[in-house]
């Protein structure tokens, strides 16, 4: 089977920094692959160059098979390569229905459509008795799931999604883990990038292990935490974070 | 591990040892565009060094005075974020304590800088008290519409009171000075003297007293300043009575050269912006040389387009900035 | 709050029947002001007209800053275009008014659409993004100012015609026509920002503003739609300045492309309200009539304003604490604040 996302050896460096170096990896389709590293081990810049946010210095990144290397973020969310924001990013003053059906709108759905479908996704992701409400007066755990439903409103192959549980309590991880896997279910490929190791563990069919911008490993949850490289590099950092 | 980064560092390091900043580049550009000028300008008057040398005079002259309104431009919009289009106009307010106080008092009008600094040091810290610190952090439009009506009712109030004609300051005798050959008044020379002197000043008083430390650290991380104890709603107050300060003084010094009107700010207000964004948003010394560079840009687009408008060259460096470095020549990030 | 949660919820997808609740208003709008020209007396009409005016500059400003978040400080640009590519045709070619506002839209949102792209292109936004508008509409003032083949600080005279023709867009002095012709223009710039509010492109155009990169991230192409934007804002700005030319009969730099012109432009929306389809006509209602208030009561003051008669700069005076105070305790217009409130109940 092709797999569906290749990267093959990406590069980014800012100015004299070498964020992301010689990073080659490639997932099948309807895989969750997590991807985690310490601080700065340039987890969001590996995230930012595959979703077009800025090119790669150096490398290449095949989507279905195409080239897609260079590709705007819209272009690529267009293609079904779609990514989410660590920090929730709403359309504020927009209803919270309108925040996913112009997503759907901008994929080339109708009014319409895009009403329908924005509603069906809302509830699915439980928001839908907030959806005439303004998006902004949404509680946190609450823009979390706007921000994937406007995700899910594209239709996506991929989903890249950055710390889509960071500040949530433990209680309100579960619906959202729950609502990752309904979306796996639909033959949706998921790259994540997590902090909660946990729910990386739970959710993950593979995991990248990035390490100051370099591959560290990459395999099942399993091999990775049994990899001693990966524990030094984890836990020392881990360590050192706990002594400051 | 650590030596990774070691190595990452040196290597940088090395880069930067050996490259050009990667800032120069357009500064480059900007110096060769400078020469251009320059050398079109001398075809231009079929090499009559003459006019070169006046305008260059000239030019650095006028700019003195459009560095000092920019400063006070620069210093509100670095630490409120506030553009302030009232700026102009607490220039002509300026003009007019000047005319009042030498013409009915009898006063030198240099010394009436005593009164108009500190009047206009005051009514600029009433005016964020009660008008622009209320709506500060809201739309951006706000802020800028409260300053241009400000503008508006100061320029209409001098209206209403001096009526429309033009006014002018008596002074003494006028001394003409040969400078390389061109010429310069006495007060044209004192004007530019007395701008750099007080923009000297306030540059020292920012980097070396509390309440200046206070004021960068305001500009830099409001947070982090009230954080530590810095009381910013008085910093702002302060900072915006130094800007209408500095355009008072602007007025006062300028007031003996130009025909006192209502709207005689107002080319200070247009320049002051061009200042502003050339020397970067909230750079002092940056407004400083971004003054002189518009004096001259503004006489020299003079000689090259003699048909139009002075303000024509001033525009022209205006955009070629915004395009090539919006953040300002004289700031090093990005 | 729990009974709620057992409840299913009602679908919030109404049919959106062409004819809403905005449509309505517009219709009662013009039935209401048809009639206005036959009750005004004799001199009260140029301040109607100049509600128009004021109303379709507002609009047009409030497209591409209101709902398009691009702060324009230099609208006087799209107004002058408009103003001066009908004068030109008109006068040195005999063209109608009506080919010559088509074309002076073209040739407005053309510029707005080149400047636009060349601010973009190098990342200007807010501030810088205001003042490199200004900048260039300066520029142009300046231009045409000493460009002789516009006539240069002299301005276009409309060409007087006799009688009165809807054609070239002239009636004697007084008529009522020209009330009707712009609530003619004035209602289809109102119409366009219905119907933009809630197409597409409006949609997009409100998620740029609210986060670029979250609305790159969905797939909206933000430099089309936020060119687009400033094409049809800038094509409006061109019929206000069309119109004024032809009901004033007279443009020159200063009235096209000043400075005064575009901050008119922000003011009407920012009194009346930000964003919002109706603030800009809000706007005008209150803006436009001040100066003829301030003026009258000038000319025939109150006792207590003996003093002023005859002093000019007062009427200014009073249009800029109006403005203050507007901006300081309604700080999202008046028609914005008031479409809060009713929303809070």
């Amino acid at each position: 089977m092709n797999p569906i996302v290749s990267v093959e050896h990406l590069s980014k460096s800012f100015g004299g920094l070498r964020a992301v170096h010689d990073v080659t990896f490639s997932v099948e389709q309807g895989i969750v692959l997590g991807i985690i590293g310490p601080n700065g081990a340039g987890k969001t810049t590996l995230f930012n160059c595959m979703a077009g946010l800025f090119p790669p210095t150096s490398g290449t990144v095949h989507y279905e098979g195409v080239d897609v290397t260079g590709w705007s973020d819209a272009q690529l969310a267009r293609a079904g390569m779609v990514r989410t924001f660590q920090l929730m990013r709403p359309f504020g003053s927009m209803t919270v229905l309108d925040n996913v059906a112009v997503a759907a709108a901008a994929r080339g759905a109708n009014e319409r459509e895009s009403l329908q479908q924005a509603w069906e996704i809302l509830q699915q992701v439980g928001l839908d008795h907030y959806a005439t409400r303004t998006s902004k007066d949404l509680p946190t755990a609450g823009l979390k799931r706007l921000e994937l439903a406007r995700a899910m409103a594209l239709q996506p192959k991929v989903l890249l999604l950055d710390e889509v549980l960071a500040g949530l309590v433990p209680t309100e991880r579960q619906p959202v883990i729950e609502l990752l896997l309904s979306i796996r279910d639909n033959g949706v490929t998921l790259l994540f990038v997590e902090h909660v190791m946990q729910a990386v563990m739970a959710l993950s069919d593979k995991v990248l292990v990035l390490n100051h911008g370099e591959m560290l490993a990459y395999g099942t949850p399993n091999e990775v935490v049994n990899n001693p490289e990966v524990v030094e590099a984890y836990l020392g950092d881990e360590v050192r974070n706990a002594d400051s | 591990m650590v030596s990774t980064q070691t190595t990452a560092s040196a290597d940088s390091a090395v880069s930067r040892g050996w490259q050009l900043p990667p800032n120069a580049k357009p500064i480059l550009v900007a110096i060769a565009i400078a020469i251009l000028v320059f050398f079109l300008a001398y075809l231009r008057t079929d090499g009559s060094s003459l006019i070169l040398t006046q305008a260059l005079v000239t030019g650095l002259m006028a700019g003195g005075v459009y560095g000092l309104v920019a400063l006070g431009l620069t210093l509100i919009f670095g630490v409120l974020h506030v553009i302030n289009f009232a700026q102009g106009a607490l220039v002509t307010l300026g003009m007019y304590v000047t005319y009042v106080v030498a013409n009915d008092l009898g006063w030198n009008p240099y010394l009436t800088l005593f009164i108009s600094i500190p009047l206009l040091f005051a009514f600029g810290a009433l005016v964020q008290k009660i008008m622009i610190n209320r709506s500060m952090g809201e739309e951006h439009a706000n802020t800028l519409l409260l300053t241009l009506a400000l503008g508006l009712l100061i320029e209409n109030a001098l209206l209403l009171t001096f009526g429309g004609n033009p006014q002018s300051v008596r002074t003494g005798q006028e001394t003409v000075y040969n400078i390389f050959g061109a010429v310069a008044t006495q007060s044209r020379l004192i004007a530019f003297g007395g701008a750099l002197i007080l923009a000297l000043l306030l540059f020292f008083m920012l980097q070396r007293t509390s309440i200046g430390t206070a004021i960068r650290a305001v500009a830099s991380n409001p947070t982090g300043a009230r954080l530590v104890g810095v009381n910013t709603s008085r910093i702002y107050v302060i900072t915006f009575a130094i800007g209408a300060a500095c355009a008072g003084a602007a007025g006062t010094l300028v007031a003996p050269i130009v025909s006192i009107t209502p709207v005689a700010g107002e080319v200070f207000n247009i320049t002051a912006f061009v200042i502003v964004v050339l020397g970067g948003l909230g750079k002092v010394l940056g407004a400083l040389f971004g003054g002189l560079i518009v004096g001259l840009a503004e006489q020299f687009g003079g000689i090259l387009f003699p048909d139009q408008s002075n303000l024509l060259g001033v525009f022209i460096v205006f955009v070629l900035i915004l395009f090539l470095r919006p953040q300002g020549l004289f700031s090093s990030n990005s | 709050m729990a009974d709620k949660l057992i409840q299913t919820i009602p679908s919030p997808i109404k049919s959106r029947r062409f004819f809403d609740g905005n449509m309505i208003a517009l219709l009662i709008i013009i039935m209401v002001a048809i009639p206005v020209p036959l009750l005004l007396q004799a001199g009260q009409e140029s301040v109607a007209i100049r509600i128009v005016i004021f109303a379709i500059l507002g609009l047009s400003w409030n497209i591409m800053s209101g709902f398009g978040g691009m702060f324009s400080f230099g609208h006087a640009a799209y107004f002058g275009l408009g103003a001066y590519t009908s004068s030109i045709l008109l006068v040195n070619f005999g063209i109608s008014p009506w080919i010559g506002m088509a074309a002076g839209m073209v040739v407005a949102a053309i510029y707005g659409v080149l400047v636009g792209w060349l601010c973009f292109r190098y990342k200007l936004k807010g501030t810088y993004f205001a003042l490199a508008t200004f900048a260039f509409a300066e520029m142009l003032r300046i231009l045409v100012q000493s460009a002789q083949a516009v006539n240069a600080s002299v301005g276009y005279n409309v060409p007087l015609i006799k009688g009165s023709s809807w054609w070239y867009m002239q009636f004697p002095a007084g008529s009522s026509n020209y009330f009707w012709l712009g609530l003619i223009l004035l209602a289809g710039c109102l119409l366009a920002t219905i119907l933009f509010a809630r197409s597409k492109t409006g949609k997009f155009a409100v998620a740029i503003r609210e986060d670029e990169g979250a609305a790159s991230s969905i797939g909206i192409p933000v430099l089309r739609y936020k060119l687009t934007v400033i094409s049809i804002s800038a094509a409006m700005g061109a019929v206000a300045g069309v119109f004024y030319t032809q009901f004033y009969l007279f443009i020159d730099p200063d009235l096209a492309f000043g400075a005064y012109r575009s901050i008119e432009a922000i003011l009407i929306p920012v009194v009346g309200g930000i964003g919002t389809i109706w603030g800009p006509l809000v706007g005008s209602l209150l803006l436009a009539p001040l100066n003829d208030i301030t003026a009258a009561i000038l000319r025939n003051p109150p006792p207590f304003l003996d003093f002023m008669q005859g002093q000019s700069g007062l009427d200014v005076m009073l249009y800029a604490v109006l403005i203050i105070v507007v901006i300081l305790f309604l700080p999202k217009g008046v028609f914005g604040t008031i479409k809060d409130k009713v929303k809070r109940r």
